[in-house]
């Protein structure tokens, strides 16, 4: 019975090639014959069938080699896309709320790529970046074995790796470090901030000379000034080979102008570029530390040579130190086995933070945060379009319903669907991208940036287009999905049911919008209250009315003490003091001190600030125990100190008043003893989140570099300032009168918590913004739904409070869930943000609680608006409308 | 409207289509012809001919039931057309025409 069927493979070929409305005829016919032949000749019968099959292998049979279904793709999408168009306007309100909801997502989305995108190309204006370095001093702790580093460094570092490594190296260059100078011309003066380096640095930082050449820096007595300064300072004359004076000292000559460097470089701050030699000849204290090994007072940039790698280099000047230390002083330094190390330029901004010999974390983790919080913010938009969708597919259902019954699969459904979402995304591109032209000047002012839509740039377009289909999956997928995986003929008889279940997804999803909402409610408030709870912090003196001034010029020195009597006979000031640092910073550290019961392991480093015998008058601090510099013990000068608490604590000292400190030298000889006369309470100098560093005052005059001038308090800083100046230019007339407020300067401290306060602030907002909008759109489309129900309950006898409770609980009920998951998620990570502040605040419990009550009130508000108006409509409109 | 015009064989393959009335088939037709011009004929150009006379509008198909010697598959049944009929008449009659005007020629 199975020998009479014609052969298999022969019927397989004819079945693959053959057109389908031809094929059961012909199979037909050929079966018919074959089986007719296969009586007499089984053999000859196949052969014949196969030879016939092939006969028929010819065009007039052949399958059409497109497919033979073949829609029309382009017209089909413009259907596709003109019936999202009618739905779209069909249902304005919804609509709004998708669209509306999507543009803010992409707006954030776009505001922080941007942000991200700026922060990963700081320093790349230099074509050399990757060449660039800072050489780095490093140490191994000893006991700890963590290593420490810092961009201060020994002098004969450099002579020794122009000398002895001049094949991995294209320029090493020496410098001092960016500050504050006067620049003048003829009766003019500028403050700008400079930096004194090695002629090199033109070409290291592939400077685009306007005026002069890279060789321009060569000369001792020149300048370079960015186009912006020598515009300030010269209008529109030729600045080249006009004189100016730096700092009322040195008199040079303009030799070059570059194009100012863009914001996002790490040199961007300097205005001009003076030669390392000219600094050199004017700090005479520098001329005698070519060969010290022990002060670290100067800073090393280097280029390596084409083809050098950061880490050949590094291991190779890794033992500079052993190398060319001397014996006597290197044994006593052995131990913290110390190196030199690059630090490359393009991790300068990112990883401010030096983890185990390598630059990690800083800003690079408030990048990958944002990074993150920008993708949810999107996400939440996402859902919004989700979320409307599905709950409103009854209306689609129908549609679905006959596009089916008339023949369309399931893909093109999906293909449908995600062409309306893709519609509405791109809608909402476009708008954003408004919205950000619109609100970039206000946002450059939070970050303090120089960001523009990059509209020129290709590589944006593409981001963008990416950007628009990503976000259309991610919004479209499921909708699509679930919209095209309706039965024909359970929609088409309206007998479309839900499961208990249905709205599951839809509750979860709202409950993921929330959770991301309070998480960011929560971060923000901590964040906010770690920045109260350093500002609040006692920080043992009085920052008001404060005012530092500058001593740029040698005379202020010399005629310190005519200058303070002729303030203070004003009678708008107070008290004047010098010191050698500002009051919000620490900038001098020295190790090598012995003390009675000193613990031999302890390093011994202190905090140094050289101040005359007013300081502590003009800076209001309170002395704990013994007393204050006076002029009036000639020995304050030579052997008194003060210390602050931490010094005492740090010391292990019971009585510190009348104990001994001696100042030893490198080598570990005693130098001079000290007798400490008085203990006053810590002063937050540094960061407000730091501990206070152990701090030894000394009476020293000559060491000062910043004047200190207290105000009266009950007379107005407006009035007082004119009179201070006209003071400090009749004592020192060549002097530019450049002061700060001390309160204001330590408020900069600030400035980074404030940013991401700022920033995970205006987030969280959006966050709940776009949450309400979703939820308002459901709790709309669930009154719409339930209008008839409504209508049946309140011709019973049901009461608008009943009728609101019964639409609000829902949705409360997912807040309070989600309230539930975010409080132990934010807490886990705001504690660990918490961790790198030593100062820091507890979270406080209180916390959890306002965010979780003012959650559930903004849902209420959000909800009640529909529930209300459903409940208060009169059930005769609602029940007579069929 | 294009005028078609007739290869023979497909002529001889609507005339057979004509001739079986309502029966005519692939199978059917190719038997028919066999016997008729007494030499094997290719199913494959049977197929070809009903194709093409079928696409000029000469003759019409229907499915028939299905049978079980065909492995399941139905017959398609060919049936001709008005136009097929016409098509016939006028070819018949080009020919018997000229074939008149034939002089009497004797080849004894």
């Amino acid at each position: 019975m199975k020998k009479d069927l014609p052969p298999d493979r022969a019927l397989k070929f004819l079945r693959w090639f053959c057109r389908e409305d031809y094929l059961e005829e012909i199979e037909g016919d050929l079966t018919e014959i074959f089986k007719k032949q296969h009586e007499s000749a089984p053999r000859t019968a196949k052969w014949r069938f196969a030879w016939s099959v092939i006969r028929y292998f010819r065009p007039e049979f052949l399958k059409p080699f497109k497919k033979n279904y073949q829609p029309d793709y382009v017209s089909m999408y413009k259907s596709y896309l003109k019936i999202g168009w009618r739905n779209l306007l069909k249902n304005k309100g919804y609509s709004l709320i998708s669209i509306g909801g999507l543009t803010l997502g992409l707006t954030v989305a776009m505001f922080i790529g941007l942000w991200i995108y700026d922060e990963f190309s700081f320093n790349k204006y230099h074509k050399n970046y990757k060449d660039i370095a800072q050489v780095w001093s490093c140490s191994i702790d000893p006991e700890t074995s963590i290593i420490s580093g810092g961009r201060s460094i020994q002098y004969p570092v450099s002579t020794n790796l122009k000398n002895n490594y001049p094949q991995y190296f294209k320029h090493v260059l020496l410098s001092w470090w960016v500050g504050d100078n006067t620049l003048s011309s003829a009766d003019k003066k500028f403050k700008r901030r400079g930096e004194f380096i090695e002629g090199g640095v033109l070409e290291m930082l592939s400077l685009k000379m306007l005026k002069g050449s890279y060789e321009s820096l060569n000369d001792p007595y020149s300048v370079v000034l960015s186009k912006s300064t020598a515009e300030t300072i010269f209008g529109h004359d030729d600045p080249i080979n006009k004189s100016i004076s730096i700092d009322n000292r040195m008199v040079v000559v303009v030799t070059g102008v570059y194009e100012d460097i863009p914001r996002n470089n790490h040199f961007s701050e300097v205005q001009f570029f003076a030669p390392w030699s000219l600094w050199l000849s004017f700090n005479n204290w520098a001329q005698g530390k070519e060969a010290d090994w022990y002060n670290q007072a100067f800073s090393i940039y280097a280029q390596l040579q084409p083809g050098i790698t950061m880490e050949a280099a590094n291991a190779v000047i890794k033992d500079l130190y052993q190398k060319n230390v001397p014996d006597d002083y290197y044994r006593t330094i052995e131990k913290y086995k110390p190196f030199v190390q690059l630090i490359p330029m393009n991790t300068w901004h990112l990883y401010s933070e030096f983890e185990n010999g390598k630059p990690s974390g800083g800003r690079i983790t408030y990048v990958w945060l944002f990074g993150i919080v920008g993708v949810f913010v999107l996400l939440l938009a996402c859902i919004n379009f989700i979320n409307l969708s599905t709950a409103r597919s009854e209306n689609r259902a129908r549609e679905v319903g006959i596009r089916k019954a008339t023949g369309s699969g399931k893909s093109q459904l999906i293909s449908q669907f995600l062409s309306e979402s893709f519609l509405v995304v791109t809608f909402a591109f476009i708008m954003s991208m408004a919205l950000v032209a619109l609100l970039s000047n206000w946002f450059n002012e939070l970050v303090d940036k120089d960001i523009v839509l990059p509209i020129g740039n290709p590589v944006f377009w593409i981001v963008a287009i990416l950007c628009i289909v990503v976000t259309s999956f991610m919004a479209g997928i499921y909708p699509a999905f679930y919209l095209s995986s309706f039965h024909p003929d359970k929609v088409l008889k309206g007998v479309l049911r839900y499961g208990r279940f249905a709205a599951l997804p839809r509750k979860v999803l709202v409950v993921v919008q929330f959770t991301v909402s309070v998480v960011l409610i929560i971060g923000t408030l901590i964040v906010y209250q770690q920045i109260q709870y350093g500002r609040n912090r006692s920080i043992g003196y009085d920052r008001s009315t404060l005012i530092t001034v500058d001593m740029n010029d040698p005379d202020y020195k010399y005629k310190l003490g005519a200058l303070r009597s002729e303030l203070v006979r004003t009678g708008v000031v107070s008290e004047v003091a010098a010191s050698s640092t500002r009051l919000t910073h620490v900038n001098n550290t020295k190790n090598g001190w012995e003390w009675q019961g000193k613990d031999p392991s302890l390093d011994a480093e202190f905090a140094i600030c050289n101040i005359t015998h007013c300081f502590g008058k003009v800076v209001g601090w309170e002395l704990l125990a013994g007393r204050d510099f006076s002029n009036e013990f000639s020995g304050d000068s030579l052997y008194s100190i003060i210390i602050n608490e931490s010094a005492v604590k740090y010391m292990g000292l019971k009585n510190p008043v009348g104990q001994q400190l001696t100042d030893l030298d490198e080598f570990g000889h005693r130098n001079w003893t000290f007798i400490i006369i008085g203990v006053v309470k810590d002063m937050v100098m540094e960061s407000p989140y730091d501990l206070v560093k152990p701090t030894l005052y000394f009476f020293n005059a000559n060491a000062s570099r910043w004047l200190l001038i207290k105000i009266d308090p009950a007379i107005n800083a407006n009035v007082a300032l004119p009179k201070i100046e006209a003071v400090v230019s009749k004592v020192i007339p060549s002097a530019f009168f450049d002061y700060t407020f001390a309160d204001e300067e330590y408020a900069q401290k600030f400035s980074q918590e404030e940013l991401i306060g700022n920033l995970s602030g205006i987030f969280a907002l959006l966050a709940v913004l776009i949450s309400c909008l979703g939820l308002f759109g459901l709790a709309s489309y669930v009154a719409a739904q339930r209008t008839k129900e409504i209508g049946i309950r309140k011709v019973m006898g049901a009461s608008v409070f009943s009728l609101w409770r019964m639409l609000s609980k829902d949705f409360v009920v997912l807040v309070i869930i989600s309230c539930f998951i975010a409080v132990p998620i934010a807490y886990y990570f705001m504690n660990s943000w918490l961790q790198k502040y030593q100062y820091r605040t507890e979270i406080p419990w209180w916390i959890n609680l306002v965010t979780g009550t003012g959650a559930v009130v903004i849902t209420l508000l959000t909800v009640s608006f529909q529930a209300i108006r459903a409940a208060i409509m009169n059930p005769v409109n609602s029940l007579k409308s069929e | 409207m294009k005028q078609y015009s007739l290869g023979e064989f497909e002529e001889l393959v609507l005339l057979t289509v004509a001739a079986l009335h309502d029966e005519a088939y692939g199978v059917a037709i190719l038997e028919f012809l066999e016997e008729k011009l007494g030499k094997k004929v290719s199913i494959s150009a049977v197929h070809v001919a009903l194709k093409r006379i079928e696409d000029k509008g000469f003759a019409k198909s229907r499915f028939g039931g299905i049978t079980e010697e065909r492995g399941g598959r139905r017959k398609k049944f060919y049936v001709i057309t008005l136009l097929g009929k016409s098509m016939l008449d006028t070819q018949h009659e080009l020919r018997t025409s000229i074939y008149k005007q034939i002089p009497e020629i004797s080849f004894g």
